[in-house]
């Protein structure tokens, strides 16, 4: 039994201008200690997923429903103090920007003692230790001053440096990463990358990591889920969808990234069109208009998500052989592979 | 460093420093300002006030001589700009000779009275109600609430005091409850009688403040739990009374403690509408008198008391902010 098991979660929300379709019959697996990367375009549902594994999406005008079992245990059907001991105990997160999501008006000691303290009774000072030990792990200099900073004292790394501390602090079986490098420098998002892969190998954390950006997946997932309008396009292994794609879309995203060997002279391959607005989103298949190989039957049916090889599902209505083929000829124009 | 010692840096003291002098500047260019609309657009002649009805233009002028209106005016505002800046004498009432001084002082405490009770009920009154309103939103309670705050902030106060000495008062009540008009009792003589001649007062003025900040506050901490800390309190584990309390509430009432910094400078220089209404004998009152009075020395010292306060409320309230918000620096 995986760890983590999101199984067939709808999450949608009423608004003004309507129903909006965020997650739309997703389902997902993580084991103990691997990663699961979960890539696709803003609006494509994935982190809202990952806020509904939290049950932060639980807004008045909110519907959600699947399942989204923790060993086994339905999180959604947990309310107040359970729910609330697996937030942060079982379950951690991280955010995209940190800036934002620490308290600006509480020093970092503060925040992460109080972390701590949510979920065990230790004195203020066990848990100020606590929290030095977690700063020094995640590589913080001075860390005995830091804990008296503010977060506008720290740089975007650092900040980012402290939310991992502090998501890390109680040992947590998951760690959700939502666009955990994005507000970064690029030098600092390897460094950060590297950081949660240490860090996961010495816990064996399971880590979900939600990116748009496939060149961060290739370098830390084990699996990788592709998304797409609020579902799984493409399912799999990483060598499996990074080496054999067969969905269009993840083709589009593999396109689209600039290579080491690619001269500069050479254009990148955006994909047509822009992703769907999920109030309205397209019949059937919903990459079906900005797909170049849409066939007739592709606005008519919703694509199951099947298996293709072991561990490895696509949801497609190209035949496997077609899929395969355009595959490897889309593989030898690019060289990604 | 300690957190004080890290706030009050020297840039800060510095700051501090030029912030008083140009308060100082103000509190001039106020006064000057005031000398000149008294003298430019006069409600009366203040010698031919003092004299009485039957008052001859001999005694008018030797009234208007005594009091040094027959100077020019540039004189006249030195000799009260002497006066202040060397021995602090505010001049002395037109009106009967008292200094204006001394009147400010001994009413001073009365008007501290009134605003301190003021603040406190409206605080105690609009932060729960703000908060509940905020965290229900778009419930019974919020709207009920929130339109009563409206019609509070849109009642004006000689119009609410009005209804209440009508309704409560023991003298021309509906109801025999509350002492009314001109009733105020200071604390040092009944702490009771200061109590409850003070009660209706301070709801009056309280009522318009308590709306206010209720609304303020129910929108300063809707804006606050859509912030991503939040997210980040709640993805702790932290219970929801703990994310309100301790995370959400925090960041709203940070501008909250600023802005009521404010009004109560603007109070202290004397709530003039809710002092006449109940004739509380306060600075607001003197003020409002000493206009009826054309009594310019006590038109000048209330002026600058009330410029005073508010120039002091609004350092503080920098200040404060400092050690509020440890992103502020100056």
């Amino acid at each position: 039994m995986p760890l983590l098991e999101v199984r067939d979660l709808h999450v949608s929300f009423e608004t003004r201008d309507g129903t909006v379709r965020a997650v739309d019959g997703v389902s997902l697996a993580v084991d103990r200690g691997r990663t699961l990367g979960v890539v696709g375009e803003s609006g494509s549902g994935k982190s809202v997923t990952a806020l509904t594994v939290m049950g932060l999406t639980r807004l008045p005008n909110a519907t959600i429903s699947g399942e989204v079992l923790l060993d086994g245990v339905d999180l959604l059907g947990l309310t107040g103090d359970d729910l609330r001991r697996v937030r942060g105990k079982r379950v951690a997160m991280i955010f995209q920007d940190p800036l934002s999501s620490l308290h600006p008006l509480y020093t970092i000691g503060w925040q992460i003692v109080e972390a701590i303290q949510a979920h065990e009774r230790v004195s203020e000072k066990a848990a100020r230790a606590r929290a030095l030990e977690g700063l020094r792990e995640v590589g913080i200099p001075n860390a005995p001053d830091r804990l008296s900073s503010y977060p506008h004292e720290l740089s975007g790394g650092m900040r980012q440096r402290v939310m991992i501390a502090m998501a890390l602090v109680l040992d947590p079986e998951i760690l959700i990463a939502d666009e955990p490098t994005t507000a970064l420098d690029v030098t600092v998002q390897a460094q950060i990358l590297d950081l949660v892969r240490e860090l996961q190998a010495e816990h064996g954390t399971a880590v979900v990591l939600i990116t748009h950006d496939l060149g961060v997946i290739a370098e830390t997932a084990d699996e990788v889920a592709v998304m797409y309008a609020g579902r799984v396009a493409e399912l799999g292994p990483l060598t499996g969808v990074i080496d054999g794609a067969e969905h269009p879309y993840t083709w589009g995203l593999l396109q689209s990234l600039p290579s080491a060997e690619s001269s500069r002279s050479e254009p990148l391959h955006p994909i047509e069109g822009s992703p769907p607005s999920l109030i309205s989103v397209p019949s059937g298949c919903p990459f079906h208009p900005r797909c170049p190989y849409a066939m007739e039957v592709c606005p008519r049916e919703v694509p199951g998500l099947l298996p293709t090889t072991p561990g490895h599902a696509v949801a497609c209505h190209l035949p496997v052989s077609t899929r395969r083929a355009i595959g490897s000829e889309v593989r030898s124009q690019e060289a990604w592979a | 460093m300690g957190a004080i010692g890290s706030v009050l840096s020297s840039s800060m003291l510095l700051y501090i420093v030029r912030r008083i002098l140009w308060g100082a500047f103000l509190l001039v260019v106020v006064s000057a300002l005031t000398f000149l609309i008294f003298t430019v657009f006069p409600s009366a002649d203040p010698a031919a006030l003092r004299a009485g009805r039957q008052a001859t233009p001999e005694l008018i002028a030797q009234i208007r001589h005594n009091l040094g209106l027959d100077k020019p005016l540039y004189v006249q505002y030195w000799l009260f700009a002497k006066g202040i800046v060397l021995h602090f004498d505010l001049g002395y009432s037109y009106q009967n000779s008292v200094s204006v001084r001394s009147q400010i002082f001994t009413r001073l405490p009365v008007t501290l009275s009134l605003t301190a009770g003021a603040f406190v009920i409206w605080m105690i009154v609009a932060i729960p109600i703000g908060v509940i309103s905020a965290i229900r939103r778009r419930s019974l309670l919020d709207r009920a609430t929130m339109g009563a705050a409206l019609v509070a902030i849109s009642a004006p106060v000689y119009f609410l005091g009005l209804v209440a000495l009508f309704l409560f008062s023991n003298d021309i009540g509906v109801i025999h409850l509350l002492p009314g008009a001109g009733s105020y009792t200071p604390l040092s003589e009944s702490p009771w009688r200061w109590f409850t001649s003070l009660l209706m007062p301070w709801c009056v003025l309280a009522a318009a403040f308590a709306a206010f900040y209720a609304r303020m506050v129910r929108g300063n901490l809707i804006d606050t739990m859509g912030e991503d800390y939040i997210r980040t309190a709640r993805a702790k584990g932290l219970s929801e009374r703990r994310v309100v309390g301790r995370h959400g509430l925090r960041a709203a009432l940070t501008p909250v403690v600023t802005m009521a910094g404010l009004d109560i400078g603007i109070l202290l220089g004397g709530a003039i509408l809710t002092e006449t209404v109940f004739n509380i004998p306060g600075i607001g009152r003197y003020a409002y008198d000493s206009i009826i009075n054309s009594d310019l020395p006590a038109i000048e010292g209330t002026v600058l008391f009330g410029a005073f306060f508010i120039i002091a409320a609004n350092i503080f309230v920098d200040i404060l902010y400092a050690f509020l918000d440890p992103r502020v620096r100056y």
